[in-house]
This record gives C-alpha cells, sequence and structure tokens, in this order.
C-alpha cells in the first residue's frame, strides 16, 4: 500500500493542518515507512478476537450532577489568544 | 552538609525530619546547581524565586509529619500546574497558564513538597529522545551531545545530574522507563488507573499513566504511595486497594517466580544487552527468587498496533488545540483558515505526522482495516500476560533494546526512533505495572536498564522485586558535571 499525495492532502483537510507541497512530499515519505511497518500487523488472523477498547475494567461511577468548580472565568479568558469581555473571539465567520 | 543535591530522597525527608537541614539550604542547593546546569537544558520553566518563598515559609512554620516536608522538587512540563506555565513542550501551548492543578502534582503539595519548576519533554510527550521539544533537545547528564531518552527526558536529566531529588513522568509507550534506563535512574509505569490523569496533558487517553522517577528503588516506592490515589475526576481512576508501598517494602521474595519471556530480543540486539539480561536473571537468582521460561507470542505486533492505537487517541485529544480558547493562534483569512494555520505552525513536525497517522486510521474505509485491527491485536497482547501470569508472579525483561544514543542520531528515521520502546510498549497495551531498574553499562560506560512487568495492581511486588535485585545490583552512576563551568 502507498500513500499518495493527493491522500495526503486528503487527510490534511481532516486534520485541519495546511500543508505545502514539500511538506506533502516528506509526509508521504514517512507515512509510507511507518505504514510499512504497521502491515505486518496483516499476519495475524484476528477473525474471532474481540477488540479491546479499555484494559480497566471498570464500569463507570455514577455522581451527582453539581458545580464544584470556583468561577474562574477571568483565569480561563486570560490564556485566549484574542477575547471580548465574556467571549471568545474568532475570524469573521457570517458575512 | 556539603552536598545535599546528591541525596537521596529518603535521606533528604529524613535530614530535614532531624533538622539537619532546613528546607531553604535545601531548595537554594538545587536552585544554586539548576543555575548552574542551564546547558543541559532540562528546565523550560524555572520558577526559583516563588519555590525559595515556599521553602522559607515552611521553614517558619514546618511540618514534620508530612511525608514531603519543605522538599523542592521539578515536575515533567505536561502536568498542569496552577498558575505556572504549562507547555507539554510544545509551541502550540507556550503561553498556556493552567487556571488548575493536576491531581497527582496537587498530591505531591499536599505533602509538603514545593515546585522547583518545568522539566522539558518531547512535544506532547510524543518522542524517545526529548528532541521533539519546541524548547530544544535536553543533553544527559551521563555525557555531552548524548540525548537523556524521551518522553520524560528533562525529568531523566535533572534528577541524574542532581538538579532535583525525584521527579515524576508520564508514560504512554515507554517515556519513564526508557530515559530512566538511559540516564541510570529508577522509574515506575503504574498500572493503568493508579495514578489520575486529571490535568495531565493528553496523549494517548486510554495508554497514558504518570509515574515516579527517582534515585533509587525505596523512593520510587514513597513517591508511588503519594501520586496513587482514586479520583472521581478521572473516570478511569480506579478504586483499588493501594499499599503503604514504602512501608511495605521487602527485599524478601524468595520463592516468587519471574517469567523469562524468549520473544524479548531483537535483530541486532547488541550483546551487552543480551549480558545484562543474563546478569539480571542471575542477580533474580541469588535473591532466592524461580525463574521461569515464558512465552509472550505476540510481542513483535505490539509496536506496530501502538503507532495505530496511540497516534489515533492523539488525534483525537490534540483536536482541541485549535488556536481559539488558549495557546498559540495564527492569522488566517477566515476561520478554517486560522484552523489550519495555527496547527501547521503552532505543532512540530512529530506531533503533525503523527496527528495525520491517526486522522488517517480513523479516516471512513480505513477504521477497521487498522484501528480495529490494532484493538483486536491489543487483545491478543493482553492474553499473553494474562496467560503468563498464570505461572509468574513477574516479568524480567531489558528494559530498552540499547542504551543512549547522540543527539541528532535518529531523527531523521521515525521507525528506528520507534523501536526504542519495543520492549516497553506491551505493557502500556495492557494496562501493566512496571519498573526499570539501572542495572549495568555498555561499553561506553552509558547506563543500561532492567525492566520488572507486573500484574495489574501488584506495583508492591515489582517494587519489591526491585528492591532486592537493586541491592545485589549495586550501581553506581558516574557523573562528572562536566556540563559545569
Amino acid at each position: 500500500m502507498t500513500i499518495d499525495l493527493k491522500t495526503i492532502k486528503h487527510i490534511s483537510k481532516l486534520s485541519r493542518i495546511s500543508v505545502d507541497d514539500e511538506k506533502a512530499k516528506k509526509l508521504a515519505g514517512d507515512m509510507n515507512s511507518i505504514f510499512n511497518f504497521i502491515e505486518k500487523l496483516k499476519e495475524l488472523d484476528t477473525n474471532n478476537v474481540e477488540p479491546l477498547t479499555s484494559v480497566a475494567e471498570t464500569t463507570l461511577k455514577l455522581r451527582i450532577d453539581e458545580v464544584k468548580s470556583d468561577n474562574i472565568k477571568e483565569q480561563v479568558l486570560k490564556n485566549s489568544p484574542d477575547e471580548n469581555e465574556d467571549f471568545f473571539v474568532v475570524p469573521r465567520v457570517v458575512e | 552538609m556539603s552536598d545535599i543535591t546528591s541525596l537521596t530522597l529518603t535521606d533528604l525527608v529524613k535530614s530535614i525530619k532531624d533538622k539537619k537541614i532546613s528546607s531553604e539550604e535545601t531548595t537554594r542547593a538545587f536552585i544554586d546547581r539548576g543555575e548552574k546546569s542551564r546547558d543541559l537544558n532540562a528546565y523550560i520553566t524555572e520558577d526559583f524565586s516563588n519555590a525559595l518563598d515556599k521553602a522559607i515559609a515552611f521553614d517558619q512554620k514546618p511540618n514534620f509529619d508530612l511525608k514531603l516536608p519543605g522538599i523542592p522538587m521539578a515536575v515533567k512540563d505536561l502536568f498542569c500546574t496552577n498558575g505556572v506555565k504549562t507547555t507539554a513542550g510544545s509551541k502550540i501551548l507556550n503561553n498556556f497558564i493552567p487556571p488548575y492543578e493536576s491531581t497527582v502534582t496537587q498530591n505531591i503539595w499536599n505533602e509538603g513538597a514545593i515546585l522547583l519548576g518545568k522539566l522539558n519533554c518531547d512535544e506532547f510527550a510524543m518522542g524517545s529522545s526529548n528532541e521533539t521539544s519546541f524548547f530544544g533537545s535536553v543533553q544527559s547528564p551521563i555525557d555531552k551531545d548524548l540525548v537523556p531518552g524521551g518522553s520524560s527526558g528533562g525529568s531523566a536529566s535533572a534528577l541524574a545530574a542532581n538538579l532535583t531529588p525525584i521527579t515524576i513522568g508520564t508514560d504512554t509507550g515507554g517515556s519513564i522507563r526508557q530515559p530512566a534506563s538511559f540516564t541510570g535512574t529508577v522509574g515506575l509505569k503504574p498500572t493503568y488507573g493508579s495514578c489520575s490523569r486529571y490535568g495531565i496533558v493528553a496523549f494517548a487517553s486510554s495508554l497514558d499513566q504518570a509515574g515516579p522517577m527517582s534515585k533509587n528503588v525505596k523512593d520510587c516506592a514513597l513517591l508511588q504511595e503519594i501520586i496513587s490515589t482514586y479520583d472521581e475526576k478521572d473516570s478511569t481512576s480506579i478504586d483499588f486497594k493501594r499499599n503503604a508501598y514504602s512501608k511495605e517494602l521487602t527485599n524478601n521474595i524468595k520463592g516468587k517466580k519471574i517469567g523469562i519471556p524468549k520473544e524479548y530480543t531483537v535483530d541486532g540486539m547488541p550483546k551487552e544487552i543480551e549480558d545484562l539480561w543474563a546478569k539480571g536473571i542471575e542477580y533474580a537468582k541469588d535473591c532466592g527468587a524461580e525463574i521461569v521460561e515464558i512465552s509472550l507470542p505476540h510481542t513483535n505486533y505490539a509496536l506496530p498496533a501502538y503507532y495505530i492505537v496511540a497516534p489515533a487517541e492523539a488525534s483525537s485529544n490534540l483536536a482541541r488545540y485549535d488556536g481559539v480558547k488558549y495557546g498559540f493562534r495564527s492569522k488566517g483569512e477566515n476561520l478554517i483558515d486560522m484552523y489550519e494555520k495555527t496547527r501547521s505552525e503552532g505543532f512540530g513536525e512529530e506531533v503533525q505526522r503523527r496527528i495525520m497517522i491517526g486522522t488517517y486510521v480513523l479516516s471512513s474505509g480505513y477504521y477497521d482495516a487498522y484501528y480495529i485491527k490494532a484493538q483486536k491485536v491489543r487483545k491478543l497482547i493482553k492474553n499473553d500476560f494474562d496467560e503468563a501470569y498464570k505461572k509468574v508472579d513477574a516479568i524480567l525483561t531489558p528494559s530498552t533494546p540499547s542504551a543512549a544514543f547522540k543527539i541528532g542520531e535518529k531523527t531523521n528515521d521515525p521507525v528506528s526512533m520507534y523501536l526504542n520502546d519495543i520492549f516497553t510498549v506491551p505493557v502500556n497495551l495492557a494496562g501493566l505495572p512496571a519498573i526499570s531498574i539501572p542495572a549495568g553499562v555498555d561499553a561506553k560506560g552509558y547506563p543500561l536498564g532492567l525492566q520488572i512487568i507486573g500484574k495489574a495492581f501488584d506495583e508492591q511486588n515489582i517494587l519489591n522485586i526491585a528492591y532486592a535485585m537493586e541491592e545485589k545490583i549495586e550501581f553506581k552512576n558516574k557523573i562528572t558535571d562536566w556540563w559545569i563551568k
């Protein structure tokens, strides 16, 4: 299997990471060598194996749904690259 | 006392409790050494002046009932620390100041410890050499231009160089045990669910665990006792009976059955690793353990499965870094453009590569072939361990297939870098605890580690085995302070 440049561009869209042609070429090379290595899994017959989704064999605990954190609005907003009063600001999305 | 910084944690705690030294003296000693050791690049953020204030405050009103009374320590910069910058080694978080504290670090401060600063690591803990950090690579105190391992490379370097008496790292595929092995220190990856993940920058949520890194096994047991607590803020935290690991520590491991898995070898593995392992088996026998040959037949499939599962989870976890709520933002013509440029400029090469791998294996048409397949292989790997533990109490392997390498030596070939973790990754996939202890050196004098893998929740047992073997091995790290001018 080979991952071509078209696939790289597609994955970059899905990942929301912009990729120029030069970077795409480098990524294609790296990903092909990594997937070459991953292909080893095909040797294994896993038809009758249940996928393991979690090693923690516990059921989730229930708890009362109540607010426990303090009001830290200011500290939270302070980390924002751009804020306006109580809002996060992003580039214009409606014309 | 002339050399506070070279004391073990246990001795340091005793000296403070006996009032032989103060928290201030101790803290000053570590700050002084930290300032002289900036060439190692172990710190991302120094918090020295706050540390000194806290030490002085501790001495004015000391509480010697605490387990870490006035002990200064630095932690991996993957743990959120309230009010202190937390970067995860990434440009995308280079100005992030958490408004909350991780549970693991909170547990440490509750016992009286004082934050010295935040230690360098591979970006988002993705790396095995600390070379993917936005803040530059870290040098190992073992030798100039030698990697300390990764991803907890700053932690390992700082610990081995006596910049901190003990530290914590995180381990997703070997990120505590491999750097411990490379720097002649002890590192424990606890059972999944043992230490809370709350407030730790997430990499791969089904694999990540925090754990102690220390100068000896006793210190390791003490810190594990402190950081391992049930936490309702982490839905995968497990409520099990935790031992008083340091109090219950014993070197009596007579009759313990230790398994030797024949599959833990790779092509071209240096003979010195084979020899180290054979020596380890002899040490274990000397301690009265019984050696049992075992088989973990799917070992060779662990690393390929890991490189599906971990990137898949990472691509999902790292979706949150979009330049809106915190961290770095790049200018874009519109919202999507802003996202794409922010992530392209904010993440480093290895992180982008793993996000892309993860996105690909989760994408439509490939999900079953890769992601589900890897989860099935993960099941087979766990079954191997379950089967082995019917016969043995613990498993002994080398920690890594080689000693530390030079900075830049493996950066151009991702797969050869990934192979560093071949002996550590199966443990994360199965959620088991494992400890790496220093056991010897290679021809160049670089440290080599042995790994002891335990049953789930059986930290006490592997700590005991490590403790007993440590006594026989008598490893001494040779560090010359070459970086101090």
